[in-house]
């Protein structure tokens, strides 16, 4: 088993400036919504009460957050132990996705002083399905970071911390793989309320089970996507043997998914909506291309075994999952005549601002910590 | 011992899918109509769109103008909003002169809360900050319950609860049927008010009895349509209107208490065409089925402490 060491460094680069610019905007336009309310940085309505606060930084951030919980799927449940190396920076992500989209929730709810009222049983409304998306993620945060804490334990050479932690990982470990599974496939369920105002291209009973398993791709996608890019940014040997047994798990997801996706649309009847060739059909259509395409390229053996195509195929399954997360929550949403949505520059702004904190805070945590594998100079 | 572990898995993993998929041996039913559920019957060929309901509304709720001309000089909104609980609205056709009728004609539609036997809103809220009351059926909002995630918004098929997005500490906006009124024996403004009877108060089933005897009259026949309240004596004499042959609200989404007749479909009165099942219970079952009695996530979670202390403790060794 390779060590995990940090890889020092300076933390001012030029990538890291980049990303506080845009944090700094997202700060300003923060505290403007804070006095002025949501409507002045937003285009939300009454009709679209959720936009692309929650569409992305939650519901895809979180998806996209999910390699900590695929991974951890793959190496202590399916007791794969020649993938530990990629556990670390896979938690490491996971708990900065995690975090930051737990963090943002505080800019899109209303009455955010209040927020407490989740945890107060009096208050709590078990039929909610929000009750349970918020719930589980609030607690799976805690579960990421305690995950993630021998890390912290070696960084500061704590050892006696680190054998205690070791021995009750295991815990939390289950825990950790438990609630993902239950709130990914809750964030479709959320849906399933809205009824008709959501397309029957994507309004099903089995939207939590089609959010689950693209969940669970989209985890594996971003440990691909996220250890090439690394790789390449910090110049490390990209640990490309590792990457491509993780990548044969892709296309055999996304086919069961697509065998739920369109079975479920043609015993319902309405595939046909996706030929009709307005937006919601050209979405659907888009949608399905780039679950296909990385499903084609990650079948073939010669394929995974070339970065460039490992990088390709899982930036597009991300992208694939993403897709269909906002298909679902926005563009196949019509809350009826008269209202339409189109997201701000500032709502686009601050969650630029998110993921800029999460790429800040994800390159300082290489850097300083015990996180990466360490590798032969290449 | 490890296929022993991988076969346990796979029972596991397999069935919290089928439990996924939603099929449920025993379904939550949707929610039935409380015997003393009060509620409004709304009649559109007795509306002149007088918009006294409006402004009775606005004040006895204590809620503020709204301005969508230049002028500022009428409480003149366009749709409900965070301030304006009830709404008269328009549907012309053509050249619009006959009432009641969609072609060439207009009608008139009175919006607000509908105050579902089976509320969405009820069902999506995660703080219980929207309640059904189990006696009057009116579904009211708790400002200090409220966390602001407008998940109500999403869920209410008729987009009823409105937001402040206009406030640095907003609230969701929705009409509760005046019931801070019962107490002081009084009821909804919006019908005490109104002088032609198009819209009465009363319990849901006389207002459905009501609605029915209407629908069963001929047109041009005399009728005493009763006004304020549905039980009331004072009653306002006026020829039948041709009605659509249904009551809005008696099974759209599992029914509701605020009950429509009129004379022009109501599609084109911007009501939305609903089933008659309810969209609470579709997305309760499916939650009840995947976590009832935790016993799905508990099996699952048994499974996984067992397979993790399996793997962790192989490493140290």
């Amino acid at each position: 088993m390779t060590e995990a060491k940090p890889i020092g460094g300076k933390i001012f680069t030029k990538p890291f400036l980049v990303c506080a610019f845009f944090v700094a905007i997202a700060g300003i336009l923060i505290i403007k919504r804070y006095i002025f309310g949501i409507g002045a940085v937003s285009n939300l309505s009454d009709g679209y009460p959720w936009g692309i606060w929650i569409a992305y930084d939650v519901v895809v951030g979180t998806a996209i957050a999910c390699g900590g919980y695929s991974m951890a799927l793959l190496v202590y449940i399916f007791n794969k132990g020649e993938y530990h190396a990629l556990v670390r920076p896979a938690l490491l992500a996971s708990a900065f996705g995690y975090t930051l989209a737990g963090a943002s929730i505080f800019v899109d709810i209303g009455r955010y002083w209040q927020a407490y009222n989740l945890f107060l049983p009096w208050y709590s409304q078990l039929n909610s399905v929000m009750f349970e998306v918020a719930f589980c993620i609030s607690l799976y945060i805690f579960v990421l970071w305690i995950e993630y804490s021998p890390v912290f334990a070696e960084w500061i050479d704590a050892k006696g911390l680190r054998n205690t932690l070791n021995r009750v990982m295991f815990i939390f470990i289950a825990i950790g793989v438990l609630l993902p599974t239950m709130h990914q496939s809750s964030l479709g369920s959320l849906m399933l309320i809205a009824g008709k105002k959501v397309s029957p291209l994507w309004q099903t009973g089995f939207i939590p089970l089609l959010f689950l398993i693209s969940a669970i791709t989209m985890g594996y996608s971003i440990v691909i996507f996220e250890s090439i890019v690394s790789s390449v940014g910090f110049r490390r040997e990209i640990e490309t043997p590792i990457l491509s047994k993780v990548a044969g798990l892709i296309p055999v997801l996304i086919g069961i998914y697509m065998v739920v996706r369109f079975g479920d649309l043609i015993v319902r009847g309405k595939l046909g909506l996706a030929f009709a060739f307005d937006l919601k059909s050209v979405m659907f259509i888009i949608e399905n291309i780039l679950y296909i395409i990385p499903a084609i390229i990650l079948a073939s053996p010669q394929n995974r075994v070339k970065t460039r195509q490992l990088f390709i195929a899982s930036a597009l399954m991300l992208l694939a999952g993403a897709v269909y997360r906002f298909n679902a929550f926005l563009i196949g949403f019509d809350p009826g005549p008269g209202w339409q949505y189109f997201p701000s520059f500032s709502e686009i702004m601050i969650t630029l601002g998110v993921i800029s904190v999460e790429i800040m805070a994800y390159m300082i945590f290489v850097k300083k910590m015990p996180v990466l594998p360490s590798v032969r100079h290449a | 011992m490890d296929m022993n572990r991988r076969n346990f898995l796979k029972v596991a993993a397999g069935s919290s899918l089928l439990l996924a998929s939603g099929t449920s041996a025993d379904a939550r039913e949707a929610r039935k109509l409380s015997p003393d559920a009060v509620g409004i019957l709304y009649d559109a060929t007795v509306c002149i769109g007088c918009k006294v309901c409006q402004s009775a509304c606005k004040e006895h709720n204590k809620m503020p103008v709204e301005h969508s001309s230049k002028d500022m000089l009428w409480d003149d909104p366009v749709d409900l909003s965070g301030k304006t609980l009830n709404i008269i609205k328009l549907y012309a056709n053509g050249t619009g002169i006959t009432k009641d009728s969609e072609v060439d004609g207009y009608s008139f539609i009175k919006r607000h809360c509908m105050h579902c036997v089976d509320p969405a809103c009820v069902s999506a809220c995660p703080v219980t900050a929207l309640k059904k009351d189990p006696k009057s059926g009116v579904v009211s909002y708790n400002k200090d319950a409220c966390i602001g995630c407008r998940y109500c918004q999403l869920a209410c098929p008729y987009n009823i609860p409105k937001f402040e997005f206009d406030k640095a500490f907003p609230q969701i906006r929705k009409c509760q049927l005046c019931d801070h009124r019962y107490k002081e024996d009084k009821f909804s403004a919006c019908c005490e008010f109104c002088p032609t009877g198009a819209s009465v108060f009363g319990n849901v089933n006389d207002l459905l009895a009501e609605a029915k005897k209407r629908l069963a009259l001929q047109p041009g026949e005399y009728y005493k349509y009763p006004v304020a309240h549905v039980r009331s004596r004072e009653t306002s004499y006026r020829p039948v209107a041709k009605y659509q042959g249904r009551i809005y609200g008696e099974k759209e989404g599992g029914g509701t208490q605020y009950l429509m007749l009129a004379g022009v479909p109501f599609t084109k009165l911007g009501m939305p065409d609903l089933d008659e099942t309810s969209d609470a219970a579709f997305s309760e079952n499916i939650q009840h089925t995947i976590y009832k009695g935790m016993i799905g996530p508990g099996v699952l979670l048994a499974g996984l402490l067992f397979a993790a202390y399996k793997s962790t403790n192989k490493k140290d060794e």
